[in-house]
């Protein structure tokens, strides 16, 4: 697969974060490096390989359900930029 | 041209645990802002989820009760969009391997049944909550409700009209509290619905381009949501136009959708794996435990009342509507098996009407199936009229005479005639006084006998049994 500079372009938009014009470029010339070592890679026959969620081999420890958590929204609240009411304020999402 | 509408719901169910999907902080409706937003479910740097075993449990049962695939092991998956009500930046969701997929349901329309295909149903976390009136042109966010536990099921597009979504979605609502998993509180937004509505020429196999409606809160706006839906896009099409994919809100006042964002690709909401999270295993007696924990199902009630009690198939989804009705229904039906239709018709008319009056629901109500029971014995034994019963079902409401069923008879004298020799009496002086319509029936007019039985009725103020006056006057009148 060959990435585009829209390609990149539209990712870093998804991610909301600004590259400009010549980091674009410099993502660019590494992603598709990476792509080409994936390309490299799926030379491999995985195809009785079952795959992979998760890089260790362990299942998920389940908790039982209760309530272990006390009210904190003092202390969480004293680090944040702008409290009101209670309510963490946070500039407008505008859909 | 025809049109053939299609219709798929994904419905979001808050599960009803004490605790968050992955934080140890209450789930309780109500509490004052951010006072039940834990560290997890604040996103600080260096926390963990770890998954409540509750939520799981609820989500197996669900699958149990739709005979749905329970997939093992089951993957969480990170859902990436950027919205200040859930600061990681991400939901935890399920992509590949949700935890139930497939299974289906049984809705009832009018006296035929049909089956909606379920393509699965998975575990995520709730957002929290952003409100936009005025914090100085910011927007104030509670994260109380972020990390809620949800199961979202999603349908096939089985639904061809919104009769059959609602009545889907009834069958659905009334499902999951029925086992228990979720309160069904729609006010609360514990059940939540997400409508796919898309038109096609009758016939034609291929869909036409869908629209999602987001959080649909009332079987009523849904239904009104989804005809507004189907009555655009229908004139769109007609007009020559096409649809255009997007997700459209639901406004209640003005009764119509209007677009809320074009939809976005799946691939946009970039899933992948949740590193912080382990595959989760269910192992096979662990499902077994929870089959053997499900109550009987509404589903097999109902076949088993048709069966059983002879009831219609509408008249056995009613019941079975509610745990509590159908509990209300049997605990009636057992004491009269032979008046299992009677006992159907109490409760679906009389009851349910006073209930609706007072906007109670089954399970408050102030009179016991025991006593309907007993009220029931005496409408058959003929001590008391179908009507006289009326008086008695709100005298027992208004909890009078201790709610006993002979006491309140006793008390408002509607014990009906049933000493013959009272009655013939009544009749006689009937008879004496109205002798132009008993030659009139004698003559052959047969509405003079009506009219008879009317004039008996009255001199008995309702008491007598309307069967019985028949019965003796045709024998007088030979």
């Amino acid at each position: 697969m060959t990435l585009s500079i829209n390609d990149v372009k539209q990712v870093a938009g998804l991610a909301y974060i600004k590259v400009s014009e010549e980091e674009a470029e410099a993502a660019l010339s590494q992603l598709s490096g990476i792509f080409k070592l994936i390309e490299t890679m799926q030379a491999v026959d995985t195809s009785h390989v079952e795959p992979m969620s998760h890089a260790q081999d362990l299942v998920q420890r389940l908790r039982e359900d209760k309530v272990t958590e006390s009210d904190q929204r003092d202390l969480c609240q004293s680090i944040a930029p702008q409290v009101e009411n209670g309510l963490y304020l946070v500039p407008k999402v505008i859909e | 041209m025809q049109w053939e509408i299609v219709i798929g719901l994904e419905v979001h169910t808050q599960l009803s645990t004490q605790s968050k999907i992955f934080s140890g902080a209450s789930t309780a409706y109500g509490a004052l802002p951010n006072t039940q937003a834990s560290f997890v479910d604040l996103a600080l740097p260096g926390v963990l989820p770890v998954l409540n075993r509750g939520a799981v449990e609820r989500a197996i049962k669900f699958g149990l009760a739709v005979n749905a695939k329970i997939n093992s092991p089951s993957i969480f998956a990170r859902k990436n969009y950027f919205y200040p009500d859930l600061p990681k930046g991400y939901q935890i969701s399920q992509y590949e391997r949700p935890i139930v997929e497939g299974g289906s349901i049984g809705i009832q329309m009018g006296e035929t049944e049909k089956t909606i295909r379920l393509t699965r149903a998975h575990l995520e976390e709730d957002a929290g909550k952003s409100l936009h009136e005025d914090f100085h042109g910011m927007s104030g966010i509670d994260l109380n409700r972020a990390g809620t536990p949800l199961l979202e099921i999603v349908s096939e597009p089985d639904l061809r009209s919104s009769a059959e979504a609602v009545a889907y979605a009834k069958t659905l609502h009334a499902l999951v509290r029925w086992i228990g998993i979720c309160d069904g509180n729609m006010q609360e937004g514990s059940f939540r619905c997400d409508a796919n509505v898309s038109v096609r020429p009758l016939g034609q196999e291929k869909y036409g381009t869908r629209c999602e409606i987001k959080n649909l809160n009332s079987f009523r706006f849904l239904e009104k949501a989804i005809d507004f839906e189907v009555g655009r896009q229908i004139e769109i099409l007609e007009d020559g136009g096409s649809i255009r994919q997007e997700t459209r809100l639901f406004d209640a006042n003005k009764g119509e959708t209007r677009t809320m964002r074009t939809k976005e690709d799946a691939n946009d909401y970039r899933y992948f794996p949740d590193p912080d999270l382990l595959p989760v295993e269910i192992a096979p007696d662990w499902i077994e435990q929870l089959r053997a924990s499900l109550p009987e199902l509404p589903q097999v009630r109902r076949e088993r009342y048709v069966i059983e009690y002879g009831l219609s198939g509408y008249d056995a989804a009613v019941l079975t509507s509610s745990r509590e009705m159908a509990d209300y229904f049997e605990a009636m039906a057992r004491q009269l098996p032979e008046c299992a239709k009677l006992c159907a018709n109490w409760i679906m008319g009389d009851i349910s009407a006073r209930l609706n009056r007072d906007g109670l629901d089954i399970a408050e109500c102030p009179v016991g199936a025991a006593h309907v029971v007993q009220l029931i014995n005496r409408i058959q034994d003929g001590t008391i009229s179908g009507k006289a019963a009326k008086t008695v079902f709100e005298s027992l409401w208004q909890g009078e005479h201790g709610q006993n069923v002979d006491a309140i008879i006793e008390a408002k004298g509607l014990k009906q005639m049933s000493d013959n020799s009272a009655l013939e009496k009544l009749i006689d002086d009937v008879l004496a006084a109205n002798a132009q319509q008993v030659a009139d029936y004698r003559g052959g007019k047969e509405k003079a006998f009506n009219a008879l039985v009317g004039q008996v009725m009255k001199a008995a103020q309702g008491k007598a049994n309307p069967a019985q006056v028949n019965a003796l006057l045709k024998e007088k009148l030979g």
